[in-house]
């Protein structure tokens, strides 16, 4: 199998991180449950993740790294715990679901949400941002890359207009967090909301919010903290204000040494590489008759995706035959962005996209190009 | 049970805390343990530092030089 799904989430992942999940599995007790060595080793194990993500992320504090199950859980909390009704919400077409969602839900319950549009090519309007702002706009809610078509977003752009017009930035780092930089404090970023199961090669389970200083979140869960037990309310510190009940220790045991792998190779790196096999890939199958590929290739920053169609055939059927016939795992359809597909003209067909981690090859990529040739010609000779 | 000594105690408000007053400590190369918080600070739950009496001065310029997310600061028989 030539695995080429990795925006969906990292299959192959560096072997300590099972390692490090076996050994916290059969040796771990409860974070915070108690002090013996069990609970103990889990809390130590748990901290030192807290340093690393924010380390990675440019987050000041690390007990201001919170621990989710995945970055859909994270933007909930961010989104529902900072608006409400009366607030004006700035996002993109190139959004996933994971932010569109809480955004209607939001605006189901009294606020307004706009969003900067995306051209046919997906590449997004900048100017959009000061044209959509309104007095009672409170934040921008956007992805740093679409995970449709890997186009990134200029997250240092829209942190600085956050910051001149004294708005919130909550930023998607779903598709980038480990390969693209991202500084939390540098690029004046409000919530960093990431997940530890793709480009961060961790176990699928963990994500999390890392915080600016002097945020107040309303809480999305309250419960079990291991701390103030007999107070009635959710404890006000984070990161246990945000993380009511048990932490995923063992996925975070992994996560960690996913971080020391990505500390030790450089995400520039393994960027690097991503980012050529992607692009070399794309050279390979571009001009092919009767293939049509989405996303801006003139940019010199994007996440490692290429999509494409074939013709006007099913995206379902082209990724079905890419597996069983070729073995290349790819994903086919709508891929929860649906304004991006909209914007696209691919909602019927949806689309088939091909994402590399740095485990890819060249010899994989070169493999996967000749699949889409032969299918492309196929589909011509009808 | 073993002999009760004074401790100096120091408390948290969030688990993280107490992993990062350790890890500070650990790195200081100040003597002291995480234990269960004793009732005689607070009835609850919890994890607490507890170090010999005589560390209390080092320990309060370690908890405002690295900004540790303290909650008391206790001299208790234990």
């Amino acid at each position: 199998m030539i695995y080429l799904d990795n925006a969906a989430t990292t299959r192959t992942k560096p072997p300590a991180v099972a390692q490090a999940v076996l050994e916290a599995l059969s040796s771990y007790g409860n974070c915070g449950r108690g002090g013996h060595r069990g609970a103990l080793s889990a809390a130590r194990a748990i901290y030192e993740t807290r340093e690393k993500i924010a380390a990675l992320l440019g987050c000041p504090r690390a007990d201001h790294v919170c621990f989710t199950q995945n970055s859909t859980q994270a933007l909930n909390i961010a989104v529902c715990g900072l608006l409400g009704p009366g607030d004006h919400v700035i996002s993109t077409d190139l959004e996933h679901n994971s932010v569109l969602r809480p955004l209607y839900r939001l605006r189901d319950a009294g606020a307004a949400v706009d969003f900067v549009p995306a051209d046919s090519r997906g590449r997004l309007d900048y100017c959009g941002f000061e044209r959509l702002l309104r007095p009672e706009t409170k934040a921008i809610v956007c992805t740093h890359a679409s995970n449709l078509t890997g186009d990134a977003v200029d997250i240092a752009r829209v942190g600085r207009f956050a910051r001149e017009h004294g708005l919130l930035f909550i930023l998607d780092a779903s598709q980038t967090a480990g390969v693209l930089p991202i500084d939390l404090a540098a690029m004046g970023i409000d919530v960093v909301c990431f997940t530890g199961h793709k480009s961060l090669m961790g176990p699928q389970g963990t994500g999390g919010l890392c915080l600016r200083e002097g945020l107040e979140i309303r809480p999305f869960t309250v419960g079990g903290t291991g701390v103030q037990s007999y107070s009635e309310a959710q404890p006000g510190k984070y990161p246990t204000r945000l993380e009511a009940g048990t932490l995923n220790g063992h996925g975070l045991a992994g996560l960690s040494a996913a971080l020391d792998f990505l500390s030790e190779t450089g995400i520039a790196r393994i960027h690097a590489h991503e980012d050529a096999l992607a692009r070399r890939f794309y050279k390979a199958v571009r001009d092919l008759p009767g293939v049509t590929v989405y996303g801006d290739f003139s940019a010199p920053v994007r996440a490692p995706v290429v999509t494409l169609n074939i013709g006007d055939l099913d995206s379902a059927e082209v990724s079905d035959e890419l597996a069983e016939r070729f073995g290349i795992a790819t994903r086919p359809g709508a891929h929860c962005a649906p304004r991006l597909h909209r914007a696209l003209g691919t909602e019927e067909q949806g689309a088939v996209r091909f994402s590399w981690s740095y485990f890819n090859t060249e010899e994989e990529t070169a493999a996967a190009a000749e699949a889409v040739r032969v299918l492309a010609r196929e589909a011509l000779e009808g | 049970m073993r002999q009760r000594t004074e401790k100096c105690v120091v408390t948290f408000r969030t688990t993280a805390g107490a992993m990062a007053m350790e890890a500070a400590c650990s790195a200081a190369g100040l003597p002291g343990r995480l234990i269960p918080v004793p009732r005689s600070v607070t009835a609850g739950c919890g994890l607490c530092w507890a170090a010999p009496p005589e560390s209390r001065e080092v320990l309060e310029e370690l908890v405002i030089k690295k900004r540790l997310d303290v909650d008391g600061i206790y001299a208790i028989i234990l």
